[in-house]
């Protein structure tokens, strides 16, 4: 059970109160119908799925109801940061930042 | 060395102390025609059906561990053909009969027990599903049957059938043919088939990097035992694929997740066939050892971490409290997780990918135990003639472009 801090509510909260999103920063094409099926794939379905340091979308389902963004390690679970929706990737000093 | 009732009593007669290794340890050579990355059911199935069908001897495994040390060795060994979608069907079907023979085919005991797969049903949608499934596997040859609870209660007798349940049983699907097998023997007796037909098999050597000619194509694998030339790989990694397909440049679609099971302490046989229940979250088997094999759920987001949070597997435990109240006092001794590799739409990947050379079979998520035999058929096939098997080719990596999805999300042993 991860202890993951909403940053609308500030608190450190338990896992259960939160619904993983899937890998963030994952930008929809801005026009939908001058893109390729190569390209809607990549939008859709491929992923990063880093082992190490991943961004990634939870909702606060059972708290605010917000979505926000958090920079997990895969391998120990740890997260490094979270942040707000709409907010860029902190850059943690660890050259994971640009990685894909 | 052939196993038989006399090897055994000459081994006996030298109170076991002499049973000879049972596959080779070679160091790597510097080139294969063919290198197979992950020792694992699959990958190690792979090398022995492209050496005995295909006719490539000089080929290798490369494994970071020991065989079956992965999700080979940490799943619940459930077997059925159940599903819904004919090319799934196709491709579990043939695991299943593939599984039927290969005891005699790898001359070593894989223990497979066609003992009944029984699926429950607790919710109106769940018989709808569960019918349409019956009738989607009778058309296409593959026995499924429906039971009423009464039927279902017959079959399995401790089964709690009470309608005072949460989620009473409604009735159940039921694959006669489906079953158990033991995973390591799976390994094993792949290895040690694969092993005595000249397959290098390397425990030990982790693939740290793919490396590619000046026109992309595959020219070896950076391994921690040194470099391994070879013009094909073939990527069976389950949960480590996206990592193995990045040194490539391949971005895959696929996430993984920690996927959890448990067994109890042993006691003498009382649950003779396996049972699931996707709605209310629970797998259970009893090994030959007599615990009770249980399947838990993957967590809520990706990781590596090979364990998996507690809460998902007393959620588990859970339901099978409720269906099952005579198992509440027994103990649970040991539970692990295994990193599984899972696709938008639960069906796994097969087939070539954009570099030449390099070939992927990934995506088997939480299912791919069962599909073993067929899995490794129909990849050594595509390996061995640089286009997809009949059976693999619904299955490529295009048909996420080309939007041809083979959904058996409601199929799939956990429910997502």
């Amino acid at each position: 059970m991860l202890l993951i801090t909403c940053p609308y509510c500030r608190m450190a909260r338990p896992e259960s109160e939160f619904h993983y999103g899937g890998e963030a920063h994952v930008a929809r094409p801005a026009e939908p119908a001058n893109v390729s099926d190569a390209e809607w794939a990549a939008y859709l379905y491929m992923r990063a799925n880093p082992k190490g340091v991943h961004a990634e979308r939870w909702r606060h389902i059972h708290g605010c109801g917000r979505f926000f963004n958090a920079v997990r390690n895969t391998v120990s679970d740890e997260i490094l940061a979270t942040y707000e929706a709409g907010m860029s990737r902190p850059d943690l000093g660890d050259g994971t930042k640009d990685a894909r | 060395m052939k196993f038989s009732i006399f090897s055994l009593m000459r081994q006996a007669l030298g109170h076991h102390a002499r049973w000879p290794a049972q596959w080779r340890s070679p160091e790597p050579k510097a080139a294969y025609d063919a290198v197979i990355v992950g020792g694992g059911g699959h990958g190690l199935g792979t090398a022995y059906y492209l050496a005995k069908e295909h006719g490539l001897r000089n080929i290798a495994v490369v494994e970071k561990g020991w065989l079956g040390g992965g999700n080979t060795g940490r799943n619940t060994t459930i077997i059925r053909s159940n599903y819904l979608w004919e090319e799934s069907e196709a491709i579990y079907e043939l695991s299943v009969k593939l599984w039927e023979t290969l005891s005699d085919e790898l001359n070593y005991n894989v223990m497979y027990s066609p003992r009944g797969v029984m699926m429950l049903a607790h919710t109106v949608h769940d018989i709808q599903v569960f019918k349409r499934h019956v009738h989607a596997n009778r058309l296409a040859g593959i026995d499924n049957e429906w039971l009423t609870p009464e039927a279902a209660k017959a079959f399995c007798p401790p089964l709690n059938i009470s309608p005072k349940l949460r989620y009473p049983v409604l009735g159940a699907a039921l694959q006669r043919r489906g079953g158990t097998a033991r995973h390591d023997a799976v390994a094993w007796g792949y290895a040690r088939a694969a092993s005595a037909l000249g397959v290098d098999i390397i425990e030990n050597a982790e693939v740290m990097a793919v490396r590619r000619d000046a026109r992309g194509a595959v020219e070896g694998v950076e391994t921690t035992r040194g470099m391994i030339r070879t013009k094909k790989v073939g990527v069976v990694a389950a949960g480590h694929t996206s990592v193995l397909m990045s040194m490539a440049d391949v971005r895959m679609p696929l996430e993984s997740y920690p996927l959890q099971a448990l067994v109890s302490e042993p006691v003498k046989p009382v649950l003779p066939c396996v049972v699931m229940s996707n709605t209310v979250h629970a797998y259970i088997s009893q090994s030959d050892k007599g615990e009770l094999v249980i399947g838990a759920g993957t967590d809520a987001y990706t990781s590596y971490s090979q364990t998996g949070g507690l809460h998902v597997s007393a959620h588990t435990l859970d339901a099978i409290c409720d269906l099952f109240p005579t198992f509440r006092r027994m103990r649970m001794m040991r539970n692990w997780g295994g990193i599984v590799d899972v696709t938008p739409d639960r069906s796994p990947i097969i087939g070539l990918t954009p570099v030449p050379g390099l070939y992927v079979n990934c995506g088997w998520g939480t299912g791919g135990f069962k599909a073993t035999p067929g899995s490794a058929y129909v990849f050594a096939a595509t390996m061995a003639r640089g286009e997809p098997h009949p059976i693999a080719a619904p299955f490529a990596l295009e048909r996420f472009t080309t939007g041809r999805l083979i959904d058996e999300a409601a199929a799939a042993a956990v429910a997502h």
